[in-house]
């Protein structure tokens, strides 16, 4: 072995410091075993960091709101005695609406600028999703069932579910059944008038999907997403003060309080194999750590593929891992800008939260034609914040910034980022410059990150928010693939923790924490 | 991967080089569809084929034997992660009976692996693998083509094959080893001989170009004439194979990728071929099921049958008893020994039944003139391979 200092080995090591690896790691500590934290990039948070984008504008450069995070894992890691501050919680939610009109979503001003009918309507299906979405959080925080076992742990999870669907009543289990399969097109049909209120809920349910609306399976990415905020009881969507960047320090702390190692720019090379077992990691350094027990943070793809080897697999496991669809769609951009940007017909209060940029179904149905050869959108759908409403410590006294996700942009653009880049941008400002005139002229410095960005920036295939799709087929008990959805992996001793495990990507810790318990437990048994 | 020229739409089955001579041959008009090609099942009686095979020397036409290169640095530890042997130990200019599985450590196709040139490999198989095999090369730098069509292949088997080839001029082959490969040249043709078949016998098969087949075919027809030779079917060379206790696919066990029902595939311990799984050479696909399979112990297996009275048990139920109350396995491949002189069968058999020595009982289902007999017959569980002369690995062989 090159180097056998004494801390080369721990009890477990986490490949990659994303937020569930952070999760991961203070939830082993805390269990009692030796952890070591390995991130190849310099900062710790993954697709959850702050960074400068242009001098002195930070900005959270992949996920930019919090509103997954589960209330009991904040207190339990008490990330705010670890340096966690709100600049802004129960963000309210507008809707741009052609011509300046306002369409309110948020806890106050719910249903502002709907007609009676549709203000009665959305009352009554915002009540029914939350029924529907209560009756999933219990998978979340579990480990799922496998399938076609006789092991009564899974048909006891498989019964749990289905009661938990059975207990809503006839009515509303027949409704579930009915909407569970259908995509989110028809569902706000069925319920709406408002183009824009049947834009911005339609967006909720394809922000970060490989879907359009009109797709099979929408109802159950949007029922998902909710059910994901309810599980977190959080009042909606927030933003820690300094970024997501900061929260995920705060993370850091509470890891290293509880007895973790976090090393920085420390990208692992392989995960090493002893008498087929997970024997430790090599470094891109050479550097040789032992552990009994790895656990990747990265994707599924680049930890199966890339850092083990399909040579340490069997042909059949690497077939479906390299079937997995994770081919992000989504771009980032950021503006710096010299003043606050104005949006026409939404007030000061409004920039303050989250703004969406859809005006009608048919507008991300639009987008994502073009998305599904190959182009980006010409007229992109957006989700918008203006952090620095909330935060001036994000910019120079009096400049602002501007944090958009941008849908759609192709990870596999057809004509290349080269050239795409710019026209991509282009299309993104026109698309901001009809609901808020003036904001070109504003603009100090632009960056427009593509899934191709994300991927070299913060090491996920694809570049995809989820680490791979969030569909029917990849999802629960056959997330990522059958024989690693439940954190353990056909390899003894090396696990996963990241978006690609069940209940999958945003910024909600579940899959780091379930991860962890998972390890305990197995290591436990093995003891 | 080369494309077939030949209109599918309008002949869906392809003739094979030898194709013109066996017609030519054919007696009884028997042809029956092997991947792709239109093959001989007789020529002119069974009897008259397998007696030749174990009496003098055959030709049998094996183009149709799907045939892989595998080429590239990665070739050795592909096909080492592909199959259950340990490849490393395979020898230039050898070949080697191998098994491939799925994860779950059930046998997708058995075949042989050629080891031609340092890093090139050829992989013979009875069905076609490609998808299994790219699938496989995920990650490795290999390179993958089938080359069935840009290889014809005749097997020349029986006692008297060696003289037959040295008398159409291979000098030397005396000297080629059962599983050997060797080079040689027939007028201006390069033929590729290895020491390999499947009739359990003395035997070769010959590789060659498509365009050397005929002259090869009557080259060899020439040189064998005093000595037996005589081209053979699929049906003799059954019976030769049942002897030698060789599987057949589709026959003895069903693909792993093709099975739909639960409980169907098999694993190469069930069907023992255990000697073929090395487990201390690394890892390989359905390793981790097949050591806990071995740990648990194969809740059954493929073994041999000796059979009382003369009647093959095709298809038979295996009973533990002759009142047929427990029902323990049934039978895959069966046949009157005409060498052998034995009713011997290859059959599934539950565990613990299937050890060596233990009694079955065989349901045979006689047809007596359209009158259906039951007939319950003990059976012994016994060695395999049923016939396995000395001269099939003696090298140099018998001159005749
Ligand atoms: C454009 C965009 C916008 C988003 N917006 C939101 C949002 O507003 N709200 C929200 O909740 N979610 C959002 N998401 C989703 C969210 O960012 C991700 O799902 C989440 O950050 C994934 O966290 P993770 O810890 O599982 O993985 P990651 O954050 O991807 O972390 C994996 C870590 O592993 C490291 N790593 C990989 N390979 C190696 C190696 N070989 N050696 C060492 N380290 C390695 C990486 O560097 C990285 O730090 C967004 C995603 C994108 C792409």
């Amino acid at each position: 072995m090159a180097t056998a200092s004494p801390q080369a080995r721990y009890d477990c090591v986490i490949i990659g410091a994303g937020h569930n690896g952070l999760v991961c790691a203070a939830t082993l500590a805390r269990g009692g075993r030796s952890v070591l934290v390995l991130e190849a990039a310099a900062q710790v948070g993954g697709a959850a960091v702050t960074r400068e984008f242009a001098p002195g504008f930070r900005v959270s450069a992949g996920a930019h709101l919090l509103h997954l995070m589960p209330a009991d894992l904040l207190r339990e890691l008490k990330l705010e005695s670890h340096g966690l501050e709100w600049a802004a919680q129960g963000m309210a939610t507008t809707v741009l609406v052609p011509g300046g009109a306002r369409l309110s979503l948020g806890a106050e001003e719910a249903g502002r600028g709907l007609s009676p009918e549709d203000a009665e309507a959305y009352s009554v299906y915002t009540a029914r999703m939350r029924r529907f979405a209560a009756a999933l959080v219990p998978m979340f925080s579990r480990v799922p069932p496998r399938l076609g076992t006789s092991a009564w742990a899974d048909r006891i999870a498989l019964l749990r579910l289905g009661w938990q669907v059975r207990k809503l009543g006839r009515r509303d289990m027949r409704e579930l059944l009915r909407i569970g399969g259908m995509n989110v097109y028809d569902l706000l049909e069925e319920n709406f008038d408002s183009a824009a209120l049947k834009g911005a809920l339609g967006l909720d349910a394809v922000l970060g999907a490989n879907f359009g609306p009109r797709s099979p399976g929408t109802v159950l990415t949007l029922l998902y997403r909710l059910a994901g905020e309810f599980a977190a009881g959080a009042s909606g969507p927030s933003q820690p003060r300094g970024g997501l960047g900061a929260f995920c320090d705060a993370l850091a702390k509470a890891a290293a309080a509880a007895g973790a190692t976090i090393r920085t720019g420390a990208p692992v090379a392989s995960i090493r194999v002893e008498a087929d077992r997970a024997a430790g990691v090599v470094l891109e350094s050479g550097e040789n750590i032992d552990a009994p027990c790895v656990i990747s943070n990265a994707d599924p793809k680049t930890t199966f593929l890339r850092l083990l080897g399909p040579r340490y697999l069997d042909t059949g496991f690497v077939r479906r891992v390299n079937h997995i669809r994770a081919r992000g769609l989504a771009a980032k951009l950021h503006l710096a800008l010299n003043r606050v940007p104005v949006f026409s017909g939404v007030s000061e209060a409004g920039v303050r939260g989250r703004l969406l940029l859809a005006a009608s179904l048919q507008h991300i149905e639009h987008a994502y034609n073009h998305a599904k050869y190959g182009e980006f959108s010409a007229a992109p759908v957006m989700e918008i914040t203006v952090p620095t409403a909330n935060d001036p410590t994000l910019a120079p006294v009096g400049q602002h910034v501007l944090s958009a996700i941008v849908q759609y942009a192709p990870y596999a653009l057809k004509e290349g980022w080269q050239s795409g880049r710019q026209r991509c941008l282009d299309a993104a400002l026109d698309g901001l410059e009809r609901y808020a005139p003036g904001l070109r002229a504003s603009i100090v410095a632009a960056e427009l990150l593509t899934p191709a960005d994300m991927e070299a920036q913060f090491g996920m295939a694809g570049g995809h928010w989820h680490h791979g799709d969030l569909a029917f087929d990849q999802f629960l008990m056959v997330r990522p693939v059958p024989g690693a959805a439940q954190y353990r992996t056909p390899l003894d001793g090396l696990f996963l923790c990241g978006a690609g495990c069940h209940p999958g990507g945003g910024v909600m810790g579940i899959a780091g924490r379930n991860a962890a318990q998972e390890v305990l437990k197995v290591s436990q048994n093995s003891a | 991967m080369t494309e077939s020229v030949a209109p599918h739409f309008k002949q869906p089955l392809l003739k094979t080089p030898f194709h013109e001579r066996a017609r030519a041959l054919s007696q009884v008009d028997s042809f029956i569809p092997w991947a792709g090609y239109t093959t001989v099942d007789v020529f002119t009686t069974m009897e008259q084929e397998y007696f030749a095979i174990r009496n003098a020397t055959t030709l049998y036409d094996l183009t149709p034997m799907v045939k892989y290169r595998v080429a590239g640095p990665d070739a050795l530890p592909y096909l080492n992660r592909l199959v259950t042997r340990d490849v490393a130990k395979l020898k230039p200019d050898r070949v080697a009976y191998c098994v491939w599985c799925n994860d779950a450590g059930h046998l997708i196709d058995d075949g042989t692996i050629f080891r031609l040139r340092a890093g090139e490999y050829r992989i013979c198989t009875a069905e076609r693998q490609i998808d299994w095999l790219l699938d496989s090369a995920i990650g490795f730098d290999v390179e993958i083509d089938e080359v069935t069509e840009q290889i014809a292949a005749l097997a020349v088997q029986g006692p008297t094959s060696c003289a037959v080839l040295k008398a159409l001029g291979l000098q030397g082959i005396e000297k080629l080893k059962p599983f050997e490969i060797g080079y040689f040249a027939f007028g201006p043709q390069r033929l590729t001989v290895s020491r390999t078949g499947f009739t359990g016998d003395l035997g070769y098969e010959l590789w060659m170009e498509p365009q050397a087949a005929e002259t090869v075919w009557d080259g060899l027809m020439t040189a064998g004439r005093s000595r037996g030779i005589r081209a053979i079917g699929s049906q003799a060379l059954n019976v030769a194979r049942i002897e030698a206790g060789f599987l057949l696919p589709n026959v003895d066990f069903v693909s792993a990728e093709h099975t739909i029902r639960t409980g169907r595939d098999r694993s190469p311990l069930e069907l023992g071929l255990g000697w073929l799984v090395d487990f201390n050479k690394g890892h390989f696909t359905g390793r981790r099921a097949l050591r806990n399979e071995m740990i648990q112990g194969p809740r059954r297996q493929l073994v041999g049958l000796d059979i009382a009275g003369n009647k093959p048990a095709h298809n038979a139920l295996l009973y533990t008893d002759d009142g047929g109350k427990r029902e323990i396995g049934s039978v895959t491949s069966a046949i009157w020994s005409p060498t052998c002189k034995r009713n011997i069968a290859l059959a599934i058999v539950d565990a613990p039944y299937f050890q060596l020595g233990s009694t079955v009982w065989a349901d045979i289902y006689l047809n007596r003139e359209l009158m259906w007999e039951r007939r319950m017959s003990r059976a012994q569980v016994v060695e395999r391979p049923f016939f396995t002369p000395e001269r099939r690995r003696a090298t140099p062989p018998a001159e005749f």
